[in-house]
C-alpha cells in the first residue's frame, strides 16, 4: 500500500526547482504523445520551444500573448494569496473588453489620442464591476466565490454575444457577428514598428514591480496575505476579512479587465465573439507555476505563451488538433502539482499487514 | 515476585529532529497505579502511544504478562486488554452518549445492548451518566466519564489516562479518583500521566519520572517531597515568585453587565458579566474551559464587536464596537490561547509576526522597514530568551513554549496599559512558565492592568491579586486571593457562588 507521509522539512531548493522539473516532465510526456501520434518528436518540440523564440518577430508575438497572461496572473496572485478563489478572470477579461470596446466605438477619426486612456480605464472598471458582483454576493449572502465567479464567465460571454449579434453589430459587416473595426486613434500605442508588442508589456512589467512592493513591503499587502494564511490570526490582529475579500476581487478583476482592454484595443481591434481566448483560465496556471510570485509569473507567462503559439503551429504545420495547447497546459499544471506534493510529502511503501 | 503486567525495556523512539524516548524502561505491576511524571515534551505521550500501538518504537521491547508482544495498532492493544483515555476527547457532539460509546465498540452489539451495559458499568463504578443525552449538553467532566465508560466496557487490564484532570474542577477530580481507586482495588492497573504532584501522590504507588526523553528516576511518590520530585522532573526547583502588595490605580478595563449570545451553536452565552481591572493589579479568571471564557475573550479583544459600545470600556473609553486595532490604540494588548494560527501565522517569520500587533517598524503609508523589523524581532527574542534560529525563523518551527514566550514578549514589549492573557502557560514547560509568570508580575509592578484567564488554579493563586470564577457564561464576584481556597473555587466553578440565580444542577460536576 502506498502512503503519503509529510516530510519533516520541505527542501527549499526543490521549492524553486519544482517548476523546472515539472516543465521537464511535461516535455517528456509531450515527446511520448508526439511519438504515439506518429509525429516526429523533435519537430513537435521545435514548434513549442524553438519557433516562438527564433526571430525578433516571433519573440514579439510571444510577448503579445504573454502580456495579457501576465497582467491577469498578477491580479490572481494577490487574490489567491488572500485565500479568495476567483477562477472567473476570463469573465472579467471579457467584461473589461466589452467596456473598453464600448468606449472605443464612440471614438471617431477626429477624437484625440487621450481616448486610449479612457479605454484602458473603462476596461479596468468593467473587470472590477464584474468581480465586484462576486464580492458583493459573497459578502452579503456568503455565496461561494468559486462557483459565482466561474458562472459569471458564461454570463459575460452571453453579454458579449448579445452586443455583437445585436446593438453593436457592424451595419456594414455583411451580418457577421462583430462590431465595426475601431478607429486607429483607439489603438494602444505600439512599442516599435514591425511588431505588435504594445505599451501593454510595459504596463505588465510595472505591475510586476507594484505587486512585489505591495505584497512584500507594505503593511496593507501583509494584512491581505495574513487573511489567506491564517484567518484567525487576521481577526486577532484586526485585519478586516471583508476588506481583504473586496481588495482581492477588485484587484484581480481590474487586472483582468485591463488585459481585456489591451487586447481589444490592441491586437484584435474590434469586438467579436472570439475575444475570450482562454487567457483568464490559462492565467490561473501561470499564477501557480509562477509560485504566486510576481517575478516567477513573468517566466511562467512566457512559458504559457509558448504553449499557445506552439499549439497553433502544431495545428497548421503538423496537422495536430487544436486541443494540443490545452493538453500541454494541463500536463504542466498536473506535473507541477505532483512535484509540489512530493516536495512536502514523500511516498512510503507500507506492507499489507500494517 | 509477581510477573509485571506491563514491562517496557530499552525503548527508543527517534523523530527526525528529536529523540522522544531514549532507552526508557517502565514496569507496571498488576493492580498498581503507576504515575508517569514529566514536563511537556519529556516524552510521556510518545511512550503512551507506543504502549497503545499508535507509534512503533525504533528499539526496545514490550512485554505484556511476561510475553514479548509487538503491538501494531490500537485494536491489538485493546485485544490485549489495554485501554486509553486521551486528554482530548473524541466524541461527536450531536450524538448521544450511548451512540458515541457504540461507535467505539465492535459492531456485534446492538444499541440497546450497549445502553444496558453503560447503565450497568456506570452503577458499578458510581459514575452517574444518562446514556440518552446528546454529548453537547454534557459538561466536560461528564464527557470524560463517557470516555472512561467506553474504555471500561472493553474490560481492560491496563488503563492509560493522559492528563485526565486538566479540564476538571477540583470536585470532579475527587469523583474521578474514587472511580480510579475502585478500579485499582479490582486488580486493574493504571498508568497515570500527569505533571501535578499532589494528584500523583493521592493515587499512585509507583512513579517513573521522565526528562528529555530519558528516565531520571523511579520512586514511590508517597515517600518523596514536592522538591525532590520536581528536581527529578525539571532538574531544579522552580523559583518562587514574590507578589508584593500594591494599591491598584485607575480602572483600565470595565465591563458593565455584558450580555452576548454566542455565535457558535455549541458555544456559551455570556450573561451579565461585570468586571473591572485596575492598573497595577492582576485579576485572575478561573474556571473549567468551555464556560464562556473563549466568548468573553473574543468580546474583550475586539475580535467580536457585537457587544453594546458602552458596555466595555478600555482606559475609560467606550470600546464595545471597536476592533482589535482601535483597542490596541487605547493600550489593550491581548495574548490568545491558540498560538499557531491565531497568535501567530505559522508559515511567516517571527519578524513578520510582529506586524500582527506592532507597528513601530512601519514608515508612513505602511511601508515596512525590513531592517528595523528584524532588529525589533531580535530584541524580543533576546529579552524573552526565545530559542529560535533568528528573526527569519518561521513561527511553526518553534516549540510551543518558545512561541508562547515570543508572543507574550511581543505584547509585553509593547508596554501595554492593559494586558489580557489567556492560558499564559498552557503546554509550556516549567522553566518557561515561571519566566512568563515573572514577566506578568513585573508588568503589574510597572503599573499595567492585567487580566489572566487560566485553567490552572495554582497558577492563578501564584500571580493574582483578585480572582473571579466563570461558570455557564456567568462571572462570580471577585475574591481577594487571601480568601480564595481550592475548595471554595471548586464550588464556584460549579456555579455555586452566593447570589447566583441559575440552578447549579446542570453546572460542571
Amino acid at each position: 500500500m502506498l502512503k503519503l507521509e509529510a516530510r519533516p522539512e520541505a527542501s527549499k531548493l526543490w521549492g524553486y526547482a519544482s517548476p523546472v522539473l515539472a516543465l521537464f516532465l511535461t516535455v517528456l510526456v509531450g515527446v511520448a504523445i508526439f511519438m504515439a501520434l506518429g509525429k516526429d518528436p523533435v519537430r513537435g518540440l521545435q514548434m513549442f520551444f524553438w519557433e516562438p523564440v527564433k526571430s525578433a518577430y516571433a519573440l514579439g508575438e510571444l510577448m503579445v500573448k504573454a502580456t495579457p497572461l501576465l497582467v491577469i496572473a498578477l491580479g490572481l496572485g494577490v487574490c489567491y494569496r488572500s485565500n479568495v478563489w476567483n477562477i472567473g478572470a476570463e469573465g472579467q477579461f471579457v467584461m473589461g473588453a466589452v467596456a473598453a470596446g464600448g468606449v472605443a466605438l464612440v471614438a471617431d477619426a477626429t477624437t484625440g489620442r487621450w481616448i486610449v486612456v479612457v479605454i484602458v480605464l473603462a476596461g479596468v472598471l468593467g473587470g472590477m464591476a464584474w468581480a465586484g458582483l462576486v464580492a458583493l454576493l459573497r459578502d452579503r449572502f456568503n455565496a461561494n466565490e468559486i462557483l459565482v465567479s466561474l458562472m459569471l464567465v458564461y454570463v459575460a460571454d452571453m453579454v458579449l454575444s448579445y452586443l455583437v449579434y445585436g446593438p453593436w453589430k457592424d451595419p456594414a459587416g455583411y451580418n457577421f457577428p462583430q462590431s465595426k473595426t475601431f478607429e486607429s486613434v483607439t489603438q494602444i500605442p505600439r512599442l516599435m514598428a514591425g511588431s505588435r508588442v504594445s505599451v501593454g508589456l510595459l504596463i505588465a512589467f510595472a505591475g510586476v514591480g507594484l505587486m512585489w512592493v505591495y505584497l512584500f513591503r507594505t503593511r496593507a499587502g501583509f494584512a491581505q496575505q495574513v487573511g489567506g494564511l491564517a484567518p484567525a490570526a487576521a481577526r486577532y490582529a484586526g485585519f478586516s476579512s471583508r476588506k481583504a475579500l473586496w481588495v482581492a476581487l477588485l484587484v484581480s478583476g481590474g487586472a483582468a479587465g485591463l488585459a481585456g482592454a489591451l487586447e481589444v484595443a490592441g491586437p484584435i481591434g474590434q469586438l467579436t465573439p472570439y475575444v475570450p481566448a482562454g487567457y483568464g483560465f490559462a492565467a490561473i496556471i501561470v499564477a501557480y507555476v509562477g509560485r504566486l510570485h510576481p517575478v516567477g509569473m513573468v517566466f511562467s507567462a512566457v512559458l504559457m505563451s509558448m504553449f499557445y503559439i506552439g499549439g497553433e503551429l502544431a495545428q497548421s504545420r503538423l496537422g495536430l488538433p487544436k486541443s494540443i495547447t490545452g493538453v500541454f497546459q494541463g500536463l504542466l499544471l498536473f506535473s507541477l502539482l505532483a512535484c509540489d506534493t512530493l516536495v512536502s510529502y514523500r511516498l512510503r511503501w507500507l506492507s499489507r499487514r500494517a | 515476585m509477581t510477573t509485571p503486567l506491563l514491562s517496557l525495556q530499552g525503548i527508543t523512539k527517534r523523530y527526525p529532529s528529536v529523540v522522544a524516548n531514549q532507552d526508557v524502561s517502565l514496569t507496571v505491576l498488576p493492580g498498581q497505579a503507576h504515575a508517569v511524571l514529566g514536563e511537556n515534551g519529556a516524552g510521556k505521550s510518545t511512550l503512551m502511544k507506543i504502549i497503545y500501538g499508535a507509534v512503533k518504537p525504533d528499539e526496545g521491547q514490550v512485554f505484556f504478562n511476561g510475553q514479548a508482544v509487538h503491538i501494531r495498532n490500537p485494536q491489538e492493544a485493546r485485544k490485549l486488554g489495554i485501554s486509553m483515555v486521551f486528554q482530548h476527547f473524541s466524541l461527536f457532539d450531536t450524538l448521544t452518549v450511548a451512540e458515541n460509546v457504540w461507535l467505539g465498540l465492535d459492531k456485534s452489539l446492538g444499541l440497546a445492548d450497549v445502553t444496558g451495559r453503560i447503565v450497568a458499568k456506570a452503577s458499578e463504578y458510581g459514575l452517574d451518566l444518562e446514556p440518552n443525552r446528546p454529548v453537547h449538553t454534557l459538561s466536560v467532566g461528564e464527557m470524560q466519564r463517557v470516555e472512561i465508560i467506553r474504555a471500561l466496557l472493553t474490560e481492560p487490564k491496563l488503563l492509560i489516562l493522559d492528563e485526565p484532570t486538566s479540564v476538571l474542577t477540583p470536585q470532579a477530580v475527587e469523583k474521578l479518583f474514587v472511580v480510579l481507586h475502585k478500579l485499582v482495588s479490582r486488580g486493574c492497573s493504571i498508568v497515570y500521566i500527569s505533571h501535578k504532584l499532589n494528584e500523583i501522590r493521592a493515587l499512585c504507588s509507583a512513579c517513573t519520572v521522565l526528562r528529555g526523553g530519558q528516565v531520571t528516576g523511579v520512586c514511590d511518590p508517597r515517600e518523596e517531597s514536592n522538591a525532590s520530585l520536581s528536581r527529578l522532573m525539571i532538574g531544579a526547583e522552580p523559583p518562587a515568585l514574590a507578589l508584593t502588595p500594591k494599591t491598584p490605580g485607575a480602572v483600565m478595563l470595565s465591563v458593565n453587565q455584558l450580555q452576548l449570545a454566542t455565535e457558535d451553536p455549541f458555544g456559551v452565552d455570556l450573561v451579565s458579566i461585570a468586571l473591572q481591572v485596575r492598573s497595577g493589579e492582576v485579576v485572575g479568571l478561573a474556571g473549567v474551559s468551555g464556560n464562556g471564557q473563549r466568548e468573553l475573550m473574543w468580546a474583550l479583544s475586539g475580535e467580536d464587536t457585537r457587544a453594546d459600545h458602552a458596555v466595555i470600556e478600555v482606559a475609560g473609553q467606550p470600546a464595545g464596537h471597536s476592533g482589535p486595532q482601535a483597542r490596541r490604540q487605547l493600550g489593550l494588548h491581548f495574548v490568545p490561547e491558540e498560538r499557531l494560527g491565531r497568535g501567530a501565522v505559522p508559515t511567516l517569520s517571527l519578524a513578520h509576526n510582529l506586524l500582527l500587533t506592532r507597528s513601530e517598524a512601519l514608515a508612513t503609508g505602511g511601508w515596512i522597514r525590513m531592517g528595523m523589523l528584524a532588529e525589533q524581532a531580535r530584541s524580543v527574542i533576546a529579552r524573552f530568551h526565545v530559542k529560535a534560529a533568528g528573526p527569519g525563523a518561521t513561527a511553526r518551527s518553534l516549540s510551543g513554549g518558545n512561541l508562547q514566550k515570543f508572543i507574550v514578549g511581543r505584547e509585553i514589549s509593547a508596554a501595554p496599559a492593559l494586558l489580557i492573557v489567556s492560558q499564559p502557560t498552557w503546554g509550556v514547560d516549567v522553566g518557561a512558565a515561571a519566566q512568563i509568570r515573572g514577566e506578568i508580575l513585573a508588568l503589574r509592578d510597572a503599573g499595567c492592568a492585567v487580566l489572566v484567564v487560566s485553567e490552572e488554579l495554582e497558577e492563578l493563586f501564584e500571580i493574582s491579586d483578585r480572582l473571579h470564577v466563570m461558570a455557564k457564561g456567568r462571572l462570580s464576584p471577585s475574591l481577594p486571593r487571601a480568601e480564595a481556597t481550592v475548595a471554595l473555587m471548586g464550588e464556584w466553578m460549579s456555579g455555586l457562588w452566593p447570589g447566583n440565580t441559575v440552578e447549579a444542577t446542570h453546572a460542571q460536576a
